[in-house]
């Protein structure tokens, strides 16, 4: 499938020239191949939004290019706005950028906005409604009746809509309770399977990023710390807790006991990795190492 | 970004004029500007233009602030030069037509400049030295006695301070609904007037519904914590007049007095 | 001795347009003794904040009574004696802070109560101690990130010096380092001032942290014991939408295996202690065999 997305030297700047300067990307070189689920996940101010504003062309960058499918995307501000279509952003809660009297209409205001046939934005709004398990029942419902989860998916949807080749989610678990978490994830990682489009799943929760993600891409102090497997990353452990961030539980505890000399594989992340690891242990075979 | 630019323009400092009492640099700035109104002649021009530049100097705050805070008032400011310089009689110096320009006028509308610039220098002033906190603080007390006639002033004050709290608060997130939006395709910087006009509905509209979610919510937060009205209420930081603030003062009044002493023994600009 | 907190009985429906009202609570009984760190866990709309502010008579009840320190929160003169001795933490920490100043927001409450101005100033400066955020006194809200922003929160009903602290949902919208930053002031609090503590929450870290935990479901209490006991319960709190820790799963999977290994594990080192002696146990039935 190739390469996707490029940064390439990517430098970013706020306000610069004044007392409040302050470097969020530092000389980032990153290449995402299409089809892939990368979690990101770094410290807030790690500069990760700032990196993922710059994918859809939200920030220019101060120094270095973005490119979308080997295309510099400010080299013709004009179709700035189809690189947005084509590169989906979910903000943060995002339940607060909805506007319209009804779902349909909310998760419409995208399409609308590439300037399709009424047909064809209606097919796209079932589609996305049906793709974050929104009832068509709820569609004819005002946004705002709607309970926080809920909410939360409509405006996933709304950006689903456009059919977005890359679609880049900012922590959207955040603020939920364990059960309209585990919801929005299995959504967004069926989304995925059924689509095959790349997915960015920003998120501080190292177990649902190691749970879904192919890749990890590890932000710290406005640079890569790592790009890479889900094992690799975590055969980090103690690097990673040096730049504050934590592992998972899972991984914690095989760290542990691998310290104490059980052979337990490296780059265990799961309840049933342990377990089965575990078990290989107790049972008296020797582990693969 | 948007929200580090601070309201009020105040720029923090330890010089003698940041540390005095609000209710007395009000109070000053009042008396600063009566001054302006009373001056005649050169003699008091002369004072009030060394008496806002010395202020600036002690403050330590630098003379092209003024230039910066006439930019918005520019146009008024020429407006008003042009017609004293055209339209006052007098001896004539200069004619095209039927415009001419007198002595009089000149001198006027050079008077009038310097009097409006004298003006937003001082009472920029009291901003660029007092962080909108302190001055509402300040403004409170002041106004204080007036609550012995209902007159709201512990609410208006609280609703002040509350702006002033909210005021980045909600420009941070004005500024997150845009990019939400614009991640969406939302065009808002082409297209008609009213096309833009109609642009702006999907940022407004979550803006006014997180405006009001965040009052409900800071009603509660505000309930639990006892409030109850300004009745019965104290506050930490008590306002002493110190002696610098009575230095100030005796300076001031003294300056004011220059000017009336000036105007009885120099006589009038104005004729 | 009488419990500092008293909740007898208590139903509450939040009203609706049409005049019949949807129950929240039913028939909540339950007792919080003086200088206890009881947690609330339950998932969206389980009632859980309902119950939060019927303890300060934020909302009274519509059947049953509920007495803070013996005072009844439905008679209207009571209402400033509880409030004062019970300090309340909401989980947007943007909508709490009244102030532009920090010292000033902590002694926003001391004001309202009409305490002497250098008394305020003690009880400010000791607060902002205790929170460990005397350093940022004189800053502006927005220049703090949210865990200190929910740590000034703090401050300011510490400052009451409040017998009890009820939080609901304090850490929900912070990052990892800002919800450890919050757990950390709440147990030192409970430590050194032997604070009461609700925490109302639905991340069962925190819970597990806890003297006593209180499961909520549907308005009903499901659960009321110690962490350890609840925490076994797996299939009743997933059941309900809730999460346990990994480690306690962990050790139901093994254990189903044959592993003979405690049920009631929480932390990560309890796991790798447990884990660590059964392996030992294995070892050596193997080198007997």
């Amino acid at each position: 499938m190739g390469t996707i997305l490029t940064l390439e030297h990517l430098t970013y700047t706020y306000s610069p020239d004044t007392p409040f300067e302050k470097v969020a990307l530092d000389d980032i070189d990153l290449s995402i191949e299409a089809g892939e689920f990368v979690g990101v996940i770094g410290h807030t101010g790690s500069g990760k939004s700032t990196l993922i504003q710059h994918m859809n062309g939200l920030l220019q960058p101060t120094k270095g290019r973005v490119l979308f499918r080997g295309r510099d995307i400010w080299e013709d501000k004009k179709k700035l706005r189809q690189i947005r279509f084509a590169v989906g952003l979910v903000f943060q809660y995002p339940e607060y950028q909805l506007f319209e009297e009804t779902v349909e209409k909310d998760i419409a205001f995208g399409p609308t906005n590439m300037g399709l046939s009424p047909d064809e934005i209606k097919g796209r709004v079932r589609e996305a409604a049906s793709l974050v398990g929104l009832p068509e029942a709820l569609l004819k419902k005002s946004p705002f009746e709607l309970s926080g989860g809920q909410k939360r998916r409509v405006a996933i949807a709304g950006v689903i809509a456009m059919r977005p080749q890359v679609l880049i989610l900012d922590e959207p678990t955040a603020g939920l309770d364990p059960r309209g978490r585990e919801m929005i994830l299995r959504q967004i990682k069926e989304y995925h399977t059924k689509m095959g489009n790349t997915v960015l799943l920003v998120s501080h929760s190292m177990d649902d990023v190691a749970r879904f993600a192919s890749r990890v891409l590890v932000m710290n102090r406005s640079r890569v710390f790592a790009y890479d497997t889900p094992e690799a990353v975590f055969c980090r452990g103690g690097e990673l807790r040096e730049i504050g961030l934590s592992v998972p539980q899972m991984t914690m505890v095989a760290d542990a006991l691998r310290q104490r000399g059980y052979p337990l594989p490296e780059g265990i992340y799961t309840v049933e990795q342990a377990a089965q690891a575990l078990l290989l242990l107790f049972r008296g075979g020797d582990a693969p190492c | 970004m948007l929200k580090d630019i601070t309201i009020g323009q105040y720029f923090p400092g330890t010089s003698v004029i940041h540390r005095l009492d609000p209710r007395m640099k009000i109070v000053l700035t009042i008396v600063y500007v009566v001054l302006l109104f009373l001056v005649e002649n050169l003699a008091g021009f002369v004072l009030s233009v060394v008496f806002v530049l010395a202020a600036y100097l002690i403050a330590r705050i630098p003379v092209k602030m003024i230039a910066k805070s006439i930019k918005p008032i520019l146009p008024i400011l020429l407006f008003t030069m042009l017609l004293n310089l055209f339209f006052v009689r007098g001896t004539v110096i200069w004619q095209w037509g039927v415009l001419e320009i007198t002595r009089e006028g000149v001198r006027l509308s050079v008077l009038m400049v310097i009097r409006i610039l004298c003006l937003i220098a001082g009472t920029s002033l009291l901003t660029y030295t007092t962080s909108p906190m302190t001055l509402t603080d300040g403004i409170e007390r002041l106004l204080k006695p007036l609550g012995k006639v209902h007159f709201p002033v512990h609410e208006l004050a609280m609703m002040m301070t509350i702006a002033l709290r909210f005021i980045p608060t909600l420009v941070e997130e004005t500024e997150k609904i845009m990019a939400a939006q614009k991640a969406r395709g939302a065009d808002m910087e082409t297209g008609s007037l009213i096309h833009r006009a109609k642009a702006l509905v999907p940022i407004l509209i979550p803006l006014f519904l997180s405006a009001f979610r965040r009052a409900e919510e800071l009603a509660l937060a505000m309930e639990c914590r006892c409030y109850h009205g300004g009745k019965g209420r104290t506050r930490m930081k008590q306002m002493h007049l110190a002696p610098r603030d009575l230095w100030a003062l005796l300076l001031t009044a003294a300056a004011l007095a220059a000017v009336i002493v000036c105007n009885i023994f120099f006589g009038s600009l104005y004729g | 001795m009488r419990p500092l907190i008293d909740i007898e009985h208590v139903t509450f429906s939040y009203p609706q347009e049409n005049g019949q009202g949807i129950e929240v609570l039913h028939d909540i009984t339950l007792q919080i003794p003086a200088g206890e760190f009881v947690a609330v866990l339950g998932h969206n709309g389980s009632g859980k904040s309902t119950i939060a502010k019927h303890m300060n008579a934020i909302l009274l009840p519509m059947g049953g009574k509920v007495y803070f320190s013996g005072l009844d929160t439905a008679e209207e003169e009571n209402l400033l004696p509880i409030r004062r001795q019970i300090g309340m933490v909401f989980q947007n920490p943007d909508n709490q802070i009244v102030s532009t100043i920090v010292e000033e927001d902590v002694a926003f409450a001391l004001e309202n109560l009409g305490i002497a101005p250098e008394k305020i100033r003690e009880r400010v400066d000791e607060a902002l101690r205790a929170v460990d955020m005397y350093h940022y006194r004189l800053h502006a809200p927005h220049q703090l990130s949210g865990g200190q922003k929910q740590r000034i929160a703090i401050a300011g009903v510490l400052a009451m010096h409040p017998r009890c602290i009820v939080l609901d949902e304090p850490t929900a919208m912070l990052d990892p380092k800002g919800r450890q930053e919050v757990m950390r002031v709440l147990h030192e609090l409970h430590r050194q001032y032997h604070t009461t503590v609700v925490l109302i929450t639905h991340f069962m870290e925190e819970a597990v942290q806890a003297e006593r935990v209180v499961v909520m479901d549907d308005g009903k209490i499901l659960l009321d014991d110690t962490p350890r006991a609840v925490f076994v319960q797996i299939d009743r709190l997933k059941a309900v939408g809730l999460d346990v820790p990994q480690v306690t799963e962990l050790a139901a999977v093994l254990r189903a295996a044959g592993v003979n290994i405690p049920a009631a594990l929480l932390t990560e080192d309890e796991c790798v202690a447990a884990l660590t002696a059964a392996l030992e146990e294995t070892d050596g039935n193997h080198t007997h065999a």
